[in-house]
């Protein structure tokens, strides 16, 4: 009911002012969730969940109200390397036979200025429930040529792995992994 | 030695063929269960799974050679006083063993070549992927090749004190006959006589 009465008003503005729920474009694939942890201390080795979905508010007048839910297939994580993937899967890692999805749910949302922000959000990922920040920005948004109408994020987010429960050592320059993510929503 | 089998003794190729197998494939189940809890950086964190395929792939290679040649040289018969349901459940389990080992050694090729990756042989050449991109591959066919390497493991074991049981308790020639040994003068003396020219004719010939 509130997000009708929300969108009617939206409506009844007219298409500038954009409080809108949006649905994570993962079907058109312009959403992206990756990780970085160092290989050894001397590089980044990227991976991605090839399979998520999920949705966010956002109101370019009002960002504060911002709101987002995510669910990772954690089975699909892909790093290019079979063997690797086949390992990071297992209960040495992310142990998916037991926990094969997580989670994302934001608690908070404060704008810094300049389309940046800080989300705050429950993170549950191998059974374990934690909060993390993640340093959004708004890249951009408006009319698709196709109808449509688009909002694109950025953020970075990190943690210990021993904090999700993997106490697998990679060395002590490979403790922390970093979450990379991109989403596009498309207007509902 | 004759290098194919006859009715009564197994050929030196068989003979050669089991006893370099054997050894080599239950070495790869305590390679394959020791390289997975290796830690990050252990020396033998990538050379074991390397060997471990390696080697895979050599024997998955001599198995083909020794199915064809199973296949042009039927085992020799069982001793004669075992009894058929013995000799039939040994037939099962000898199958089941060949089954599992290609089952085996299909679902490992299929995890490291899940990506498109080929198999390296010790730097010799390169085995290429074939079916690829199953959704989670790896995970699935390394599911399957654990399961299967412990029921082959089974299988061995239930083989072994077979091959044992024939020698001490039954106190035949089960167990010479694939050390390439002659058969005990008490248990040859159990053999039937030859009683048509057929089989006296492919004896003479054996020798």
């Amino acid at each position: 009911m509130k997000k009708l009465a929300v969108f009617l008003f939206a409506a009844l503005l007219g298409a500038t002012a954009q409080a809108a729920e949006y649905k994570i474009d993962t079907k058109g694939a312009h959403a992206f969730i990756q990780f970085r942890i160092k290989h050894l201390g001397y590089s980044w080795l990227y991976g991605r969940f090839d399979d998520f979905d999920g949705s966010f508010y956002y109101d370019d007048k009002a960002p504060e109200k911002s709101s987002v839910n995510v669910n990772i297939d954690v089975t699909s994580l892909n790093s290019n390397h079979a063997e690797r993937d086949k390992h990071l899967r297992s209960a040495d890692f992310l142990d998916t036979a037991k926990f094969p999805s997580a989670t994302f749910k934001s608690t908070g949302f404060e704008p810094q200025g300049d389309g940046m922000a800080k989300l705050t959000g429950e993170l549950t990922l191998r059974g374990v429930t934690k909060p993390i920040t993640i340093d959004v920005t708004n890249i951009g948004g408006g009319k698709d040529p196709w109808g449509g109408y688009r909002q694109g994020f950025t953020g970075t987010a990190e943690f210990e792995l021993k904090d999700f429960g993997i106490d697998y050592n990679l060395g002590p320059a490979s403790q922390k992994v970093e979450m990379i993510l991109d989403i596009e929503g498309i207007k509902i | 030695m004759s290098a194919r089998n006859s009715d009564r003794h197994y050929g030196w190729v068989a003979i050669v063929l089991h006893w370099f197998m054997a050894p080599a494939i239950i070495g790869m189940f305590a390679l394959g269960w020791w390289m997975r809890q290796l830690s990050y950086y252990d020396p033998w964190y990538r050379q074991g799974p390397e060997l471990h395929k390696g080697i895979g792939i050599l024997l998955l290679a001599l198995l083909v050679f020794r199915l064809l040649w199973k296949w042009l040289n039927p085992a020799p018969a069982a001793e004669p006083r075992t009894p058929r349901w013995q000799a039939l459940a040994a037939r099962a389990a000898h199958g089941a063993i060949y089954l599992l080992l290609l089952a085996i050694m299909i679902s490992g090729y299929l995890i490291s070549t899940a990506d498109g990756r080929a198999i390296e042989v010790f730097g010799w050449f390169s085995v290429p992927a074939t079916i690829q991109g199953i959704a989670n591959q790896e995970d699935i066919a390394g599911e399957i090749h654990e399961i299967l390497a412990w029921t082959l493991m089974a299988l061995v074991a239930l083989h072994a004190l077979a091959a044992l049981k024939h020698h001490f308790i039954d106190r035949d020639g089960t167990l010479r006959k694939i050390l390439g040994l002659h058969p005990k003068s008490v248990s040859s003396d159990n053999y039937p006589q030859p009683k048509a020219t057929l089989t006296s004719a492919t004896t003479t010939t054996s020798k």
